[in-house]
C-alpha cells in the first residue's frame, strides 16, 4: 500500500492540480474559467489554484489530508487555451469528480465552483463562462416543473409565442386598480401579464389584495375571450414560510401561474418553489434581477448562460433571456446559445455561440425564454425570426403605451405576432425581418390598433454596442 | 395621429370570443388555408381535423374528425377533409392541428373556420 508522509508548509498548486495528461469522465462536472492573473503568477498555477481553491485545496498543507485519497477528490486543471483577441486572460479548464456535489443541489455545487476561489489573490478576475452538468447529474435535479409543452398544454397555445406584458407603473399602483390593467391586457389578445419584480407586498398594494383583483381579472377575460390567461403572480416574499403562503392563497384563487426571483429569493428557495409547484400543478415564471451585477462584466463573475444553466436545474418554466433586439445588452449569437441551452435536449460545444461544452440534458423537460424590454411590435418579425415558437415575448411599454390603452396596445401586438407567424408559415422564416415592415402595413388593414401602434413607434431604435461581447476576435 | 378609437369586446357578444393562433387576423382564404397545411406537411407533422359547437370551445378536447392524418403529405387529401368535416357538421368551428410527435405535443393549431354567430 502506498504511503506518503507528512510535510507541513505551502505547495505549489500545480504540483498537485495541473494535469494536462487527465481526460475528463462523462461523470465529471466540467468547468471553463476565463482567468486574469495578477503580473507575473505563471498560467498552470493559477489554472491550478482555481481548481484547488474551488475543490479539496486549502493554502498551505495540513495532516488531515493524508486521512482521505485527495487524489480522487480534487478538482483537475486539464487544459489551456487563449481567450482570442486578448493577451491578458486565458480559459482554463477544469474537472470535478460527481461525488463533490450532493445530489440535486446547485446551492452546493456553486458553493463550491463560485465560493472562495472568486477573491483569490493570485487572480485579478475571474469568470466562469461555462459548466458541463452531466446527465447524471441533472438526473438528481428536479428542473423545471412542468416545461414548454405541458404548459403548452395548460394555457392551449399552440403554434405561435405566447405574448405577455409587465403591468407599470411598476410601484405605486392600488390593487383594483393594477388589477384594471391586467384585464384590460388579457381581454384585448393578450396571454399573459407579470407582476414587476419590485412588486412584492408593499404598504401601497399588499399582496393578498393584488392577487384577488388580479384573478377576478384574469377569469373575466377569459370569459370575454374565450381563451386562457394567465397572469404571473409575484410569490417572491421574505422568507420561505411566506413564499409558501402567498403560492398557496394564488392556488386557492385558480392562477395557473406564479414567480418568482431566483437570485435575490435564493437558490434553496427557488428549488424548494419549483417542488412545489410541481405537486400542485402550478407554472413557474422565473424573474433574473440581479443577474447583470454578476454577469455583465467580461472578466469578472459568472457568465448568464451557466445562470440559465443553474435555473434549468433548480427548476422554472420560463426565463427571462434578454431580446437581442431591445434596449437591453445582449449579442444574438450568444442569446441564440443559452435560448438553445434553456429549450433543447442536447446542445453541441459551439464556439461561436459561446459553448464551450457539450450538453445532454435528457429528459428535463425546457424552459420558455422570455423576450423583455423596450420591445414593440416594428420588433415582432425580428423575435419570430430570432426565437422562433417556443417562446414568451414581453410587451411592458410596448402594450400601455399605446395611445388607445392597454386593450388596444395587447391587440395591436397579438395582430402583429400573428401576421409574422402566418406568413413565415407560408414563405419561409428566412427573409421575414425584410419582408416585415409589408406584412405588417397589410396587416392594419384589419386592425386600426395595430396602425395606431406603429404609427406611436415608428421612429424609435436602440443601438448602443453591448458591452460583454463574446471572444471572437482572431488576430 | 388617429382618433382614438374604443375597443369593442363584450361578455354579451359572441364575436369577441377568440380562439388562439390565427383569430386576431380575418379568416383565413382559400389560398391561405391551403399555405398553412402545406406548412404542417413540410414540418413532418401530422395533420388533423377537429370541430365543435361554438358553445364548447373552451374545452380542451373539441370533436376529432376520424383521426389524425398520419404521414399525409398531400395537401389536397387534407383540403379534402377540412371540407367533409365542415360540410358534416355545420354551425361549427373547425380547426386544423399538426401534431408533432417528437415533441409529443401539437407543433401548431388553428381555427379555419369559424362558425358564423347566431343573429
Amino acid at each position: 500500500m502506498a504511503t506518503k508522509s507528512y510535510q507541513a508548509g505551502v505547495k505549489e498548486y500545480r504540483e498537485t492540480y495541473w494535469m494536462p495528461e487527465y481526460t475528463p469522465k462523462e461523470t465529471d462536472i466540467l468547468a471553463c474559467f476565463k482567468i486574469t492573473p495578477q503580473p507575473g503568477v505563471p498560467r498552470e498555477e493559477a489554472a491550478a489554484a482555481v481548481a484547488a481553491e474551488s475543490s479539496t485545496g486549502t493554502w498551505t498543507t495540513v495532516w488531515t489530508d493524508l486521512l482521505t485519497d485527495l487524489d480522487y477528490y480534487k478538482g483537475r486543471a486539464y487544459a489551456i487555451e487563449d481567450v482570442p483577441g486578448d493577451d491578458e486572460s486565458y480559459y482554463a479548464f477544469v474537472a470535478y469528480p460527481i461525488d463533490l456535489f450532493e445530489e440535486g443541489s446547485v446551492v452546493n455545487v456553486f458553493t463550491s465552483l463560485v465560493g472562495n476561489v472568486f477573491g483569490f489573490k493570485a487572480l485579478r478576475h475571474l469568470r466562469l463562462e461555462d459548466v458541463r452538468f452531466p446527465i447524471a447529474y441533472v438526473m438528481t435535479c428536479g428542473g423545471p416543473p412542468h416545461g414548454i409543452q405541458v404548459e403548452r398544454d395548460i394555457f392551449n397555445k399552440y403554434g405561435r409565442a405566447l405574448l405577455g406584458c409587465t403591468i407599470k407603473p411598476k410601484l405605486g399602483l392600488s390593487a383594483k386598480n393594477y388589477g384594471r390593467a391586467v384585464y384590460e391586457c388579457l381581454r384585448g389578445g393578450l396571454d399573459l401579464t407579470k407582476d414587476d419584480e419590485n412588486v412584492n407586498s408593499q404598504p401601497f398594494m399588499r399582496w393578498r389584495q393584488r392577487f384577488d383583483f388580479v384573478m377576478e381579472a384574469v377569469h373575466k377575460a377569459e370569459a370575454e375571450t374565450g381563451e386562457r390567461k394567465g397572469h404571473y403572480l409575484n410569490v417572491t416574499a421574505p422568507t420561505p414560510e411566506e413564499m409558501y403562503k402567498r403560492a398557496e392563497h394564488a392556488k386557492t384563487l385558480g392562477s395557473r401561474i406564479i414567480m418568482h426571483d431566483y437570485i435575490t429569493g435564493g437558490w434553496c428557495a427557488n428549488t424548494g418553489l419549483a417542488n412545489w409547484c410541481r405537486d400542485n400543478g402550478l407554472l413557474l415564471h422565473i424573474h433574473r434581477a440581479m443577474h447583470a451585477v454578476i454577469d455583465r462584466h467580461p472578466k469578472h463573475g459568472i457568465h448568464f448562460r451557466v445562470l440559465a444553466k443553474l435555473l434549468r436545474l433548480s427548476g422554472g418554466d420560463h426565463l427571462h433571456s434578454g431580446t437581442v433586439v431591445g434596449k437591453l445588452e445582449g449579442d444574438r449569437e450568444a442569446t441564440l446559445g443559452w435560448i438553445d441551452l434553456m429549450r433543447d435536449s442536447h446542445i453541441k460545444e459551439d464556439r461561436s455561440r459561446g459553448i464551450f461544452f457539450d450538453q445532454d440534458w435528457g429528459s428535463m423537460p425546457g424552459v420558455f425564454p422570455v423576450a423583455s424590454g423596450g420591445i414593440h411590435v416594428w420588433h415582432m418579425p425580428a423575435l419570430v425570426t430570432i426565437f422562433g415558437d417556443d417562446a414568451c415575448f414581453q410587451f411592458g411599454g410596448g402594450t400601455l403605451g399605446h395611445p388607445w390603452g392597454n386593450a388596444a396596445g395587447a391587440a395591436a401586438n397579438r395582430v402583429a405576432l400573428e401576421a409574422c407567424v402566418e406568413d413565415r408559415n407560408r414563405n419561409g422564416a428566412e427573409g421575414l425581418e425584410k419582408r416585415g415592415g409589408d406584412v405588417l402595413r397589410k396587416a392594419t388593414e384589419s386592425s386600426p390598433e395595430l396602425a395606431a401602434a406603429m404609427e406611436t413607434w415608428k421612429e424609435i431604435k436602440f443601438e448602443f454596442d453591448t458591452v460583454d461581447k463574446l471572444d471572437v476576435v482572431h488576430r | 395621429m388617429t382618433d382614438m378609437q374604443d375597443y369593442s369586446s363584450r361578455l354579451s357578444d359572441p364575436e369577441s370570443r377568440k380562439f388562439e393562433t390565427f383569430s386576431y387576423l380575418p379568416q383565413l382564404d382559400d389560398a391561405a388555408i391551403r399555405a398553412q397545411v402545406d406548412y404542417i406537411v413540410s414540418k413532418g407533422w401530422n395533420p388533423a381535423v377537429e370541430h365543435t359547437e361554438p358553445e364548447n370551445a373552451t374545452s380542451s378536447f373539441w370533436y376529432m374528425w376520424k383521426l389524425p392524418m398520419f404521414g399525409e403529405t398531400d395537401v389536397d387529401t387534407v383540403l379534402a377533409e377540412i371540407d367533409a368535416c365542415r360540410s358534416a357538421n355545420p354551425g361549427n368551428h373547425v380547426r386544423l392541428i399538426g401534431y408533432d410527435n417528437f415533441a409529443q405535443s401539437q407543433g401548431t393549431a388553428m381555427v379555419i373556420h369559424r362558425a358564423p354567430s347566431p343573429s
